[in-house]
């Protein structure tokens, strides 16, 4: 199976590693390919949030109800973290892994991870900053691995 | 009697088949794990994951809010 990962948000960051976890579980073979916003999840040290803006489909649980979040209420600083401070909350409370969990048990499963080096360059990242594991690759060397897999996902 | 138990108890998708799959590797061929969870959604999850790798599922059940599972190790 290979994954594309094109997201680093909180929210988009958990289907590609749940995903990627389960199916190496499953003893099928696993490869992401960490592309754009993607890339950062990568990083040593995740900093992951959410943004509630333009996002229609956000109905946060709050004091049994459900909240959506008007576009024009994002526009007001400390909202975004909030919401982000509001989905972590939830994620600990309903036993949800964390992305850095669920990213070690991916590479202890032998996921295999290649950072796309375009971005890297695009970005400014370093590969020092990034942690132990992923290899550099294109989109050829994504190409290679997708015609080998039976499942191929761009999240 | 069961090899060993997993208590997977109040954690949420993919932690319980996770945490399973690692316990799986543990015990011995042949031998048997005991996984406890809340989560209902494991239900089908760890039949489905027995179908895919090739793990026999010897029991599935509930007692209350507990679901409870027992795989046995076929390689």
């Amino acid at each position: 199976m290979s994954i594309i990962v094109t997201k680093g948000s909180l929210d988009w960051a958990y289907p590609p590693f749940i995903l990627a976890t389960t199916a190496a579980a499953m003893g099928v073979d696993v490869t992401m390919f960490f592309t754009f916003y993607g890339l950062p999840l990568l990083l040593k040290n995740l900093d992951l949030n959410i943004s509630p803006l333009g996002n229609a489909a956000m109905k946060m649980p709050l004091a049994g109800m459900h909240m959506t979040m008007p576009n024009i209420a994002c526009m007001i600083p400390g909202v975004d973290a909030a919401a982000s401070r509001l989905m972590k909350n939830l994620i600990k409370k309903k036993g949800v892994a964390s992305i850095t969990e669920l990213r070690a048990l991916a590479v202890e499963a032998g996921v295999r991870m290649i950072a796309c080096q375009m971005t890297l360059d695009l970005f400014e990242y370093k590969l020092e900053d990034m942690i132990e594991g992923p290899e550099l690759g294109g989109a050829a060397t994504y190409i290679e691995v997708a015609t080998q897999a039976q499942i191929n996902l761009f999240i | 009697m069961v090899d060993q138990t997993l208590d997977a108890k109040g954690l949420n998708c993919p932690l319980p088949i996770l945490r399973a799959k690692k316990a799986l590797q543990t015990i011995p061929v042949g031998g048997t794990l005991e996984v406890l969870a809340t989560d209902p959604g494991s239900v089908k999850d760890f039949q489905a994951f027995c179908n895919t790798t090739g793990t026999e599922l010897v029991e599935s059940g509930q007692q209350g809010t507990t679901y409870r599972f027992v795989l046995r190790r076929k390689h």
